[in-house]
């Protein structure tokens, strides 16, 4: 008998499911030409519902069905990162969907069931469910990525998504596999009191397999090939979405893996994955033209930042990952929002040359956007800045001082790209005659929702920080 | 009302008066009045705010003043702590003393959206001020890296035809440079637990932390952020080009202020946590300011164009900046902060004429002029003075710190006096000859013929940076009075440090004396 608390510490991702499923059916019985909006409002309502349940559960933590996941502050602030996520993008998604004429409600149901995917990630402490939840997020996004089917390159993005992605995840399963067979179970805590009496080459092997798909998930370096094809071809919200969402979540496994299995032989696979990631994608970013390209570039460099904190260990390094997972899941989506906005029918206007004369055009919409690209760099007042901080001064409080080094020298070659979007739009004169739409309101609200959070996170971090550190300490225990 | 009751708050209200001023302006509508007098009124208020720090601010008294130390973050431990010493309250007044005189010159003159234009000014000078308040080093990188963005948008943006190249050389110098300040800054937290910059020190002085061999590149970390932004040679070539495309309010702030956020580092950084490797390294930093010094002297005067000569100008003037604080004498340090002080006043006046002629002119070529005498005898008055004070002629401003930089340099040793004392010589070279091509002579251009002279703004944004010139020069006491104690407390510092050092002959009693000959200087400065 399973009792009822373990429906509790699993309701954000049951109300997923329902309100998900619910929108799949209720889409047959639209007619063709239909709005799709009142499906999204049916999607956005499970979302907040799923991150008020996230909320609830702070009263009801510790682990259920029979010990496969476990909810604590840790699952609990990925869970409501992951919903907000999922708000924002269903949010900015609204006016997108009808401006590129995608009339299919499928695509809201499709976002809860991977957040479902990814919500479970979090929680899981069970290495099979583990690879589960990570199959559910990764086929709503493969599917996602495919979304403007009119267009032959969203096609070769979810193609190119999904074959890479099912071999990264057929990976992550032969580690599992091997992890299995060296310590005979797949529980994390099981696995931790088994490694720490020695580890078998055979549970080395394990773990860098595991990494492999899960560094393909965050887009690090070297597994990070995929990235801007993807991303260049994928509707823009749904960029927003599978930049943050799974990476997150990933991250979220690897803090898992990594540090509650006290997993051995992590660490040169982490700083050499974190040093490749930052200069690899910031180099590729600095020659892009494509401001989505320049993105997924800029992603990648952002997911080397987060794991120089994982190189950092323990409690701090652990809370420096999440608070830089919150400010960068603010700062990414708010700019993918307002690239998509941008971006106008079919996708037409996404490249730089597009975006000069933008101050004048849409002296509001530029300005945002330059927040999020300060953000990104790291400026001051912003939640990037803070995040970055922290990062470097986790690895510092280790003496990792080779990798600060090349952190903040990276972070300074980044500031030229993310720089040359400000410079496009306020200092160059237009090429040719970009029309701006009005901004509709459901992209004003999450545009404003991802500014308040990154200005809040640059300014009052306090609160985030002190339950990162509360989250941190429940994984190190 | 008890003037006391302020303390605590007179710095915050200080740096973010301009900053809350210009969150305001965001929601006024697009009248361009209405945004200017919002702005000068804004500015003007912060600088009376700041007058209240030299009025209540008690020289003999040790360590910092009008401070306020609250709780900002409590994991990683940061502070917000703001203090003020002798050397960062007269550089808050000289930002909040330029701040309303580039509102007033910029009246006309800024080419693209006015409002954002006074905007990203004010957020400027809330930054700015920041930097010189802060004691907490994660505030200090805060703020300085919060006054690049709206800089390199004001020269990018409303800047000159390679505004953009500028833009971007101006920004990322000074990104690059200073993320090694960053990686100094979290190593020192990560060996102390705190940004605090006296527990810091504390912890360095007392030989609670040891820096081993860590200390050499702390120094050289922090020393290169602030090399860039001073800046000195060889890292000087993004001044002549931020300069050159900068709008004139950008150009008086740059020059003026911003510069000194670099000095001010060295000081109160380099000097400040790291006394034995400062004087360890002095010979080749005493070196690369002479260099400075005569090398930004001699290029300055083959420029074709008055804004890149001035910018060169300012190369050789920081030079004696640095010159004079790793001599390490009181006089030296107390020079090299009245000429940051007098730098700021006589080149942001030197920028703000170059900017009104090109307001009339739109060119900066020192070639297009001659003969300006005659059409604009005012505005030849005041360009004449503002010269001799750049020059260092005696009862103006630059000559006090220049004669104290020197007495101290060359106590240090003969050689740094002698090279640095022709810097003197070559200023005169320079800025006398572009007089002289530029106000006399005969009409070579007849545009220049009809050119009106200064009208009753420009006057009003003149008179008070000549008349600053002046009282700085005739009455240096006003400013040393309260510089010279925080001067005395880094040579002591030092001193301490020294004794560590084998082979370094400082001594206390020898501190007392540079203040002894201080006293003399500053007599014959008069």
């Amino acid at each position: 008998m399973i009792p009822s608390t373990d429906y509790i510490r699993l309701l954000p991702e049951l109300i997923l499911i329902v309100f998900g499923l619910l929108v799949m059916l209720i889409e047959p019985l639209l007619g063709e030409h239909n709005n799709r909006k009142g499906l999204g409002a049916i999607a956005l309502m499970g979302a907040v519902l799923s991150i008020l349940a996230s909320f609830y559960q702070t009263g009801y933590e510790g682990a259920a069905f029979f010990d496969m996941i476990h909810v604590d502050t840790f699952s609990i602030f990925f869970h409501v990162l992951i919903g907000l996520i999922a708000a924002v993008v269903i949010l900015a998604s609204f006016e997108y969907l009808n401006l590129q004429q995608i009339r299919y409600g499928e695509y809201y149901g499709l976002i809860l069931l991977s957040s479902v995917g990814m919500m479970l990630m979090s929680s899981a402490v069970e290495l099979v469910l583990i690879f589960i939840a990570l199959e559910i997020s990764s086929i709503g996004t493969y599917i996602l990525a495919g979304f403007r089917r009119n267009a032959p390159i969203s096609i070769e993005s979810s193609m190119k998504y999904f074959l890479l992605g099912s071999f990264a995840t057929a990976f992550f399963l032969y580690g599992v596999a091997l992890m299995f067979g060296a310590t005979g179970s797949t529980s994390v805590y099981t696995i931790a009191t088994t490694l720490a009496q020695g580890a078998t080459p055979l549970a080395y092997v394990g773990i860098a397999l595991m990494f492999v798909g899960l560094g393909f998930k965050v887009a690090s370096a070297p597994f990070h090939i995929w990235t801007p094809d993807v991303y260049e071809g994928a509707p823009a919200p749904v960029v927003a979405f599978m930049s943050t969402g799974p990476k997150a979540a990933a991250f979220a496994v690897l803090l898992r893996v990594l540090f509650a299995t006290e997993a051995p032989g992590w660490f040169w696979l982490i700083w050499a994955s974190a040093v490749l990631s930052m200069t690899l994608g910031n180099i590729g970013a600095l020659v892009q033209n494509n401001v989505k390209r320049l993105l997924a570039y800029s992603s990648i460099a952002q997911a080397g930042y987060i794991l120089v904190a994982f190189a950092a260990a323990k409690d701090i390094g652990i809370s420096a990952v999440i608070f830089y997972a919150a400010a960068y899941a603010a700062m990414n989506v708010g700019a993918f929002a307002v690239a998509s906005h941008l971006a106008n029918v079919g996708e037409k206007y996404v490249t730089l040359d597009d975006y000069a004369g933008l101050g004048r055009r849409a002296p509001g919409l530029a300005a945002v956007l330059t927040i999020f690209m300060l953000s990104l760099i790291g400026i001051p007042v912003t939640g990037g800045f803070l995040a970055k901080f922290y990062v470097f001064q986790a690895a510092m409080q280790s003496h990792l001082t080779g990798l600060v080094i090349i952190g903040v020298i990276n972070s300074a070659v980044a500031a030229y790209y993310y720089l040359r979007v400000i410079v496009y739009m306020y200092m160059r004169e237009p090429q040719r005659d970009v029309p701006v739409l009005k901004m509709p309101f459901a992209l004003g609200v999450s545009l404003a929702a991802c500014l308040a959070a990154t200005i809040y996170l640059g300014v009052l971090p306090g609160r985030i920080l002190d339950y990162a550190m509360a989250s941190a300490r429940v994984l190190v225990r | 009302m008890n003037t006391a009751v302020i303390h605590p708050f007179i710095l915050s209200l200080v740096t973010f008066v301009p900053l809350g001023g210009g969150l305001l302006l965001l929601a006024f509508p697009r009248r361009d009045r209405d945004i200017k007098v919002f702005a000068l009124v804004v500015s003007i208020l912060t600088f009376i705010l700041s007058l209240h720090l030299p009025v209540h601010f008690v020289p003999g008294q040790a360590g910092f003043q009008f401070e306020v130390n609250a709780q900002w973050i409590t994991s990683p431990n940061i502070h917000y702590h703001m203090g003020v010493d002798g050397f960062s309250m007269w550089l808050v007044l000289l930002t909040t003393f330029l701040t309303p005189l580039c509102v007033m010159m910029s009246w006309r003159s800024v080419h693209g959206p006015v409002k954002e234009f006074f905007i990203l000014l004010l957020i400027l000078e809330s930054a700015m001020i920041g930097v010189f308040v802060s004691l907490d080093l994660f505030l200090f990188y805060f703020f300085w890296e919060a006054t690049l963005i709206p800089m390199a948008l004001l020269i990018g943006v409303y800047g000159h035809e390679r505004r953009i190249y500028a833009a971007v050389k101006f920004f990322l110098y000074t990104m690059i440079a200073s993320v090694f300040m960053l990686a100094g800054i979290l190593w020192l937290y990560a060996h102390t637990g705190s940004f605090d910059f006296t527990v810091i020190q504390h912890a360095i002085q007392s030989g609670s932390l040891q820096l081993g061999s860590a200390s050499k590149w702390l120094f050289l970390g922090f020393f290169i952020a602030f090399a860039v932004k001073v800046p000195m040679f060889p890292f000087h070539t993004w001044l002549p080009d931020a300069h050159v495309e900068a709008p004139t309010a950008g150009s008086v702030l740059l020059a003026g202020v911003m510069l000194k956020m670099g000095t001010y580092g060295m000081l109160r950084f380099n000097l400040g946590l790291f006394p034995e490797e400062a004087h360890r390294n002095a010979p080749w930093i005493v070196a690369l300011a002479i260099i400075g010094i005569i090398f930004g002297a001699l290029v300055a005067m083959v420029q074709p164009n008055m804004k890149k000569l001035i910018a060169y100008s300012s190369v050789s003037h920081l030079g004696f900046v640095v010159l004079g604080i790793f001599s390490f004498t009181t006089a030296g340090i107390v020079g090299a902060e009245f000429v940051m002080l007098a730098h700021g006043v006589s080149t942001g006046a030197l920028f703000t004429l170059a900017g009104m002629l090109y307001d009339r002119r739109h060119t900066y070529e020192i070639s297009e002029f001659g003969g300006l005498a005659t059409s604009m005898p005012v505005y030849s008055t005041f360009f004449l003075v503002t010269t001799l004070a750049s020059i260092g002629l005696p009862l103006l401003n630059g000559f006090v710190g220049e004669f104290l930089v020197l007495s101290g340099a060359f106590r240090a040793n003969h050689i740094y006096g002698i090279l640095g004392a022709t810097g003197v010589i070559w200023s005169a070279c320079y800025m006398l000859w572009m007089y002289q091509r530029v106000f006399y002579g005969t009409f070579r251009n007849n545009a220049n013929r009809a050119l009106v002279d200064v009208n009753a703004r420009e006057r009003a944004t003149l008179w008070p940076l000549v008349a600053a010139a002046l009282i700085m020069g005739v009455a240096p006491l006003i400013w040393t009075r309260a510089i010279e104690p925080a001067a005395q407390a880094f040579v002591s510092n030092d001193n301490t440090a020294a004794h560590m050092l084998p082979g370094t002959p400082a001594t206390r009693s020898r501190a007392a004396q540079a203040s002894l000959e201080l006293h003399e200087s500053q007599v014959s400065g008069q």
